[in-house]
């Protein structure tokens, strides 16, 4: 999806908010106040570097195109830096458009097996990055500290506990389920 | 006055993979009289990049059972790391705010028998460096300053940003970072992408590291156009795994060599306060392992014995 790309005319048969009424739910009321100004993707480094463009996802969002938004690769490209957010002028918060559009795409099967991963070993261990190899408790002992730290890492309670609020959340089905996409 | 004391949250890439870290701030807030609690039975933030992707609920509830362990002892937290800060403080905001939302989580954590009660706050190391300590005291411990060592910084994201919601500093123009490190005596180098994002963030190093990379490296060309620099100090263990790690990385998939010592804002502290680098394990980040090489001691003036 590049700018260019963009040029070709988009036909909408029904309009349907439905999408964008569920981005608002999540992040925040003011998507329907953007004007296009650009400012987000102007201040936008993914967008310097990569296909990504930011203004032209809200565009979409706004015309209710959502298997376009939440099947685009790109829109794992914003590192969440809040930039766009801190410059725009209409107070759209962009970053949490993109968080809320990344959550209805993870609703609907859209993940990236390495993100699944990362959020399976939160439930195993109760770390993205885990303790899970002898040479990381050495290298805390070689800095003068305990082997284990006294987090999830010592505590399998812990570890039990996100499990539960996890089964409660539907968020080991959201995870588990879809591992083909 | 009594000792002001924190809940030590410590996330995962602290504890898991650069604990000289968190040896580092337990020296620095020792000599500034300052107490740090471990935190039993904490876990990951969770990452706000993945979990705040995939979703806000499960995010929002996770962070809730970490604060509410803060909250039981009534301390407030404080963390080193931008991105648990994003997630704690965010989450603790958002509870506060948001009636719906903290219904919800209140109903999710009732099934491990805890409760969200909005009654502590979620300090970042750098606001409880600046504002409980204070920059006259700070200033006052340094025993070994860094005479004519060239300091860019690498302030990243979280911490200030939302600039509206943290009302903290001007993310446009930053000075508390730079005024916390420039205690060090480091002579303050800017360069044009300071402000820019390392690129780790937002689930984005774990989707395509290269791209990730690239945010780095232009970073780094960055440094370069300003004449270069003796080290690179941030505020974040993950920026500073991207920064760090990443230059192997770099080197791995891109083919290009950087060599720059970057140091957690606690580690530069540490060794501005007359600690040996020994102490707490400056030599353990994983780009002096992977290359067996060690920090590059004459460029940050430190003398060290040949081991
Ligand atoms: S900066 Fe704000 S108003 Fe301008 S295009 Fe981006 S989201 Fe829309
Ligand atoms: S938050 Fe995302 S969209 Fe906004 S400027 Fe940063 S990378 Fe771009």
């Amino acid at each position: 999806m590049t700018s260019a790309e963009e040029k070709t005319a988009i036909e909408i048969d029904t309009p349907d908010d439905s999408f964008v009424q569920m981005i608002k739910k999540t992040g925040g009321p003011n998507i329907q106040n953007c004007y296009q100004c650009g400012t987000c993707s102007g201040s936008c480094p993914a967008g310097a570097l990569t296909n990504f463009l930011v203004r032209g996802i809200i565009r979409k969002a706004l015309l209710g195109l959502k298997e376009q938004c939440i099947s685009s690769p790109e829109l794992w490209y914003c590192t969440t830096c809040y930039t766009c957010t801190d410059r725009c002028p209409q107070d759209v918060k962009p970053t949490d458009v993109i968080k809320a559009i990344r959550n209805v795409a993870v609703a609907e099967g859209y993940m990236l097996a390495p993100h699944q991963k990362t959020a399976l070993k939160v439930l195993e261990t109760g770390h993205a990055v885990p303790l899970d190899k002898e040479s990381w408790e050495n290298l805390r002992e070689k800095v003068g500290i305990e082997r284990i730290p006294p987090n999830a890492s010592k505590y399998s309670e812990a570890i039990e506990e996100i499990k539960k609020l996890a089964k409660k959340t539907g968020f080991d089905k959201l995870i588990a389920v879809k591992e083909e996409k | 006055m009594a000792k002001k004391s924190f809940y030590h949250f410590l996330g995962c890439i602290i504890p898991h993979r650069y604990p000289s870290v968190e040896k580092a701030v337990k020296l620095v807030f020792n000599d500034l009289d300052m107490g740090l609690l471990d935190m039993d039975g904490a876990t990951c933030c969770p990452a706000p990049g993945v979990f705040g992707s995939f979703d806000r609920i499960t995010w929002a509830t996770i962070a809730a059972r970490n604060l509410t362990i803060a909250e039981a002892g009534g301390h407030p937290i404080t963390t080193g790391c931008n991105g648990c800060f994003a997630s704690l403080w965010d989450a603790n905001y958002e509870l506060k705010h948001d009636e719906e939302l903290r219904e919800i989580v209140n109903e999710n954590l009732a099934e491990i028998d805890r409760e969200f009660k909005g009654t502590i706050e979620v300090w970042h190391y750098v606001d409880a460096l600046v504002e409980v300590a204070g920059l006259d005291k700070i200033r006052k411990k340094v025993t070994r300053p860094f005479k004519d060592v060239r300091m860019v910084l690498h302030p990243g994201c979280h911490w200030m940003r939302p600039k509206l919601l943290k009302q903290k500093d001007d993310s446009e123009r930053p000075h508390i970072f730079r005024e916390l490190c420039e205690t060090s005596g480091a002579e303050y180098v800017p360069y044009k992408d300071e402000l820019m994002c390392c690129g780790a963030g937002g689930a984005v190093r774990t989707a395509d590291i290269k791209v990730a990379l690239e945010f780095t490296m232009q970073k780094f060309e960055s440094v370069k156009e300003a004449g270069g620099a003796d080290m690179m100090i941030t505020p974040c263990p993950f920026c500073e795994l991207q920064l760090d790690l990443g230059q192997v990385e770099i080197q791995k998939h891109f083919e290009k060599e950087y060599v720059l010592d970057i140091l957690h804002v606690v580690e530069l502290l540490a060794l501005a306060f007359g600690h040996e680098p020994d102490e707490f394990g400056l030599a353990t980040h994983l780009q002096y392992q992977l290359r067996k090489s060690t920090p590059l001691w004459e460029k940050l003036g430190i003398k060290v014995e040949e081991s």
